[in-house]
């Protein structure tokens, strides 16, 4: 409907926005979903209307007044067979034109921004690449494609923003992300919408959608003189990676350089992509999954270090493969059709086979 | 209006001078009894009970939500509240409500048997229910649980410290009582069916408890593992659903829907039960499409088993295998349209009064069909990012819960009740109880599907002020839902005493359990009958009457 008359569809939204029964629409999903979900009220409507209007008629016409004998009829195949597929053809309907639109919404573009959200009880904290950090709010570009990469510190939380229509599950040890663009600046409600205990109604927060221009200023603004890599560039040797992981051939950790979204061999055989979660699961849970001729002894890290700093470890190696750091600068689509292999590998640990690289072109997240 | 109901000659009517009530006296003989009739009896009593005390705490959410900020009570007293409303609701409330006393009632009536298989473990599954009831009752008491029905990790194992594990284990034990139930019933109707008693000729209602008895025996056990699991986590720190010691909490959600979305079916297929005798009775014919009605609950109860994950589309499960569950989902839901279109077409033809039961029975169809096909929208996956966790998903199952299984209830204690007690209650007062639960209904919940469109989230204790306005809404409907469920509490005891006598068969309906006496003797049947004709065979019942008026006359 969005495409057949703009203007109608305009009138509409605005008209049920003016008596407060329908959130602003202010993301490219929005109309989308609204108009999957006004699909569905009218289904709703016809199969109510047309039940109602069954059981009224019949009481009415065959009321033991008018119709003091009833007539006995067993059934009807062929009635069986209509009502059941004509209400299955257009469940399925549905269930492509919703399939459709949840892979959009869960499937970043590889040119998105990526802001990291973490949830714990009860607040949201939000890192920007640049290191601009805030709390129950969230400030972005209007007309940039956006992914928030997810995680909880505690339990399970969920963060919302009707206005967007997206929704997703911040899940303890685990990353998820979602994708939205944001159309309108504005500012608009942001919910913790999992039970996540006392507090949860107070895990509310606020998301504020600025033009370009007032964003590089916000951006200016509110940054604390660090990126996110450059933080973890600093925890990479506060905590003592560069003891190991220190790039040269006598290392005893592999070089991890290059290393991000790429495939790599396993000492068990199997092959694994080095994103985001394999990076956070190396660092907590060092010996789950050991590449290819290395011997376990990288110490875990479980415990000792929080979400936020995981967030900035993560970030900095990525940044340590180039593509990726070309990618988040120049922030377009057409990168990734043309994503260059990684620095080779100069991973050769002593007496160690080397490890397998292989570049995956167009792989971009879990 | 004109009425089928038909009692005898109120001045020379009497109850009858044997009947399972008065067999025995004595709460000795009401504790220790294998009766099913009078384990139906004690069953009514207790849901009713724990109904009353759920209601309150809906009450108690309602209130608190009649403003934006959380000023009638702290956040966490609101937490714990909406937790206890949910857990007794649907543990100590809905799986229980029609199975373990209508259904108690009447499975050996209707297959024509003098009890259930097993009498002694059904005494045993009624105090099961309240062990459990009484585990649950004193987590409240001594401060209550706070992690929602749902009991969602690590929340329920690692971050609160109010009564988890004793809830828990009642609901465990709850849980047993409903397998025992379960089993009861399936070997009965295989095992206990009367001469002539085809499978195809067991009224729906059996069909619709057969389908949940094996909801009951298949799915509960897993609920019963899951929360043993939370437990010990909780007290041993064992680490299956804690990821930092290498365990999934996306486990415990796949366990706990893996029963928990087949119990939603266990909350309405009896109620479909119902909603079949019901029908067929006031528009006197028998229900359209016996075989696909009968059908179509097994394959929900076969195909519920198979949807669990759509209760989990937004957290991270794989996305291919979401569109496998949404497709199932999509699927699951066609046998409960093709109910909704047999019953309406059961009127077609039909010659239809207007009774409580059948005015419930209506109210059931339409918030059956609005609960159903919202349902579609949450199965939608596009469409449930938006929609999931919300006061949408709030509205959904309230219209198939209360709107759907309270209802078919309703319909079910009313239609039933001169055959449970011999007396019937004040037809006006009980009408206009429906038209108000009706009412006081639609304004409830109706808003709530708009609330959850706008965003507003579940289980918050104060809300954004945009809210409120829908919310007064939901409040005064609950206050009007509240007069429709306090009248039938009057009503129905003062019938006890003052109602008028029932006879054997005021509907004029052609269940077996109609043909004796009301309320029937211990032993139901002085003889086994014989099943000679189909069920809702109107004509026979005809031709029987003809029969007994011209031997008797
Ligand atoms: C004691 C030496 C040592 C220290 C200290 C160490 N690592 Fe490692 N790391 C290793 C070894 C050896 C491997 C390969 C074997 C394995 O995976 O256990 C490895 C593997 C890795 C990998 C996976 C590399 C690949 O090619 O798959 C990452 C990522 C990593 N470490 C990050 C870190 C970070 C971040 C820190 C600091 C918080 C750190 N390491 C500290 C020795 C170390
Ligand atoms: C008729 C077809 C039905 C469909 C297609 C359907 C679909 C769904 C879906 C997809 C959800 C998950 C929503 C979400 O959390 O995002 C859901 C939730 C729920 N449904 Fe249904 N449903 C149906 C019938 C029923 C019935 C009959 C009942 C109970 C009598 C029921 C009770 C519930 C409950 C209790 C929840 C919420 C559980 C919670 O999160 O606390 N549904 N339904
Ligand atoms: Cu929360
Ligand atoms: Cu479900």
């Amino acid at each position: 409907m969005s495409h057949i008359s703009p203007v109608l569809w305009e009138f509409l939204v605005h008209w049920l926005e003016h008596f407060a029964i329908f959130p602003p629409e202010a993301s490219t999903i929005a109309p989308y979903a609204d108009a999957l979900y006004f699909a569905l009220v009218g289904m709703t409507i016809t199969g109510l209307v047309l039940v109602m209007s069954m059981v009224l008629f019949f009481s009415l016409r065959y009321r033991k007044e008018r119709h003091p004998e009833a007539v006995q009829i067993e059934g009807s195949t062929l009635l069986e067979a209509t009502w059941t597929l004509i209400p299955l053809g257009i469940f399925l309907v549905f269930f492509v034109w919703g399939a459709l639109l949840y892979f959009r919404v869960y499937n970043p573009p590889p040119n998105s921004m990526n802001v990291y959200v973490v949830g714990k009880q009860w607040m949201w904290k939000v890192e920007h690449p640049g290191g601009q950090h805030e709390i129950d709010a969230l400030h972005i570009p209007e007309g940039v494609p956006i992914q928030l990469t997810l995680i909880s510190q505690d339990v399970f939380h969920s963060f919302s923003i009707p206005a967007f229509r997206v929704k997703r599950e911040a899940i303890p040890g685990r990353y998820t992300s979602v994708y939205f663009e944001a159309t309108k600046p504005g500012k608009y409600h942001l919910f913790c919408t999992q039970y996540c205990g006392t507090d949860h109604s107070a895990m509310i927060g606020w998301v504020y959608v600025m033009t370009p221009a007032d964003y590089s200023k916000w951006k200016a603004g509110n940054t604390s003189g660090a990126s996110l890599a450059q933080n973890g560039e600093r925890l990479f040797a506060v905590m003592g990676c560069n003891a190991c992981h220190t790039g040269t051939s006598q290392a005893r950790g592999p070089n991890l350089y290059g290393l991000y979204n790429t495939r790599i061999r396993m000492n068990d055989g199997s092959t694994m992509i080095a994103n985001d979660a394999y990076l956070r699961e190396k660092i907590l849970n060092p010996s789950l999954h050991v590449p290819a001729g290395y011997v376990p002894i990288m110490p875990t890290f479980q415990g000792q270090i929080s979400e936020d700093a995981l967030i900035d470890l993560v970030e900095y190696i990525k940044s340590l493969s180039s593509n990726y750091r070309l990618q988040q600068m120049m922030n377009k689509s057409d990168l990734d059709s043309a994503q260059p292999a990684p620095i080779g590998p100069a991973n050769q640990g002593a007496g160690a086979a080397p490890l397998q690289i292989v570049p995956t072109p167009g792989v971009s997240k879990p | 209006m004109s009425t089928i109901v038909s009692l005898p000659d109120q001045s020379t009517a009497k109850l009858p001078s044997k009947s399972y009530l008065n067999q025995e006296y004595g709460l000795k003989s009401w504790l220790l009894t294998g009766d099913h009739k009078r384990i139906a009896m004690l069953y009514l009593f207790s849901i009713t009970f724990f109904f009353i005390i759920g209601g309150v705490l809906a009450g108690l959410i309602r209130l608190e939500l009649l403003t934006p900020p959380a000023d009638l009570m702290a956040t966490d007293t609101y937490n714990k509240v909406f937790s206890m409303h949910g857990i007794i609701m649907v543990f100590l409330f809905l799986v229980p409500s029609v199975p373990a006393t209508i259904g108690n009632f009447l499975i050996p009536l209707m297959v024509g048997a003098r009890d259930l298989a097993f009498p002694k473990i059904n005494l045993l599954s009624w105090y099961l229910y309240w062990i459990g009831g009484i585990f649950i009752l004193s987590a409240m008491v001594l401060g209550g649980v706070d992690t929602g029905w749902t009991f969602t990790t690590p929340l329920s194992t690692h971050y609160v410290n109010t009564h988890v594990v004793t809830a828990a284990m009642g609901i465990f034990m709850a849980g047993f009582s409903s397998i025992f139930t379960g089993l009861n019933f399936i070997v009965t109707i295989h095992r206990m069916r009367c001469p002539g008693m085809t499978w195809f000729r067991l009224p729906l209602f059996v069909w619709g408890h057969y389908a949940t008895s094996i909801i009951m025996i298949l799915g509960t056990p897993v609920l019963a593992i899951t929360l043993v699991l939370v437990a010990l986590e909780r007290i041993f720190n064992i680490g299956v659903f804690d990821p930092t010691k290498g365990g999934d909490p996306l486990l415990f959600q796949h366990l706990f829907w893996f029963y928990s979305h087949p119990a939603v079916y266990i909350m309405i297929l009896p109620g479909m039960a119902v909603i079949s005798e019901v029908i067929s009775t006031f528009s006197r014919k028998r229900v359209f499409g016996y075989t696909a009605v009968a059908f179509s609950s097994v394959a929900i109860a076969v195909f519920g088993f198979l949807v669990w994950e759509h209760h989990m589309f937004i957290m991270g499960v794989s996305q291919y295998s979401a569109l496998v569950f949404s497709l199932m989902t999509m699927l699951v839901a066609v046998p409960s349209a093709i109910k909704i279109f047999n019953w309406s077409m059961t009127l077609y033809k039909g010659s239809i009064t207007f009774e409580t039961p059948m005015l419930y029975a209506f109210g059931f169809i339409g918030l059956f069909t609005i609960g159903g096909l919202t349902g579609i929208f949450l199965a939608t996956l596009g469409m449930d990012i938006h929609l999931t966790e919300t006061y949408f998903v709030v509205a959904h199952f309230h219209f198939v819960m209360v709107g759907g299984m309270l209802m078919a209830y309703m319909a079910g204690i009313h239609f039933w009740w001169p055959k449970m007690t011999g007396r019937m209650y004040p037809e006006a007062m009980s009408k206009t109880a429906a038209v108000i639960t009706f009412i006081g209904f639609i304004v409830t919940f109706f808003p709530q599907f708009i609330l959850g469109y706008l965003g507003m989230p579940r289980r918050y204790a104060a809300y954004p002020a945009d809210f409120q306005v829908l919310n007064v809404f939901s409040t005064a409907g609950a206050s009007i839902l509240g007069i429709g469920y306090l009248l039938p509490l009057l009503y129905l005891p003062w019938s006890l005493i003052y109602g008028q006598i029932a006879g054997n068969n005021p509907w004029q309906a052609t269940g077996l359990e109609w043909q004796i006496q009301s309320p029937p003797l211990t032993e139901n049947f002085t003889e086994i009958p014989i099943m000679d004709h189909e069920a809702y065979d109107y004509e026979w019942l005809a031709n029987k009457t003809h029969h007994e008026v011209q031997t008797v006359g």
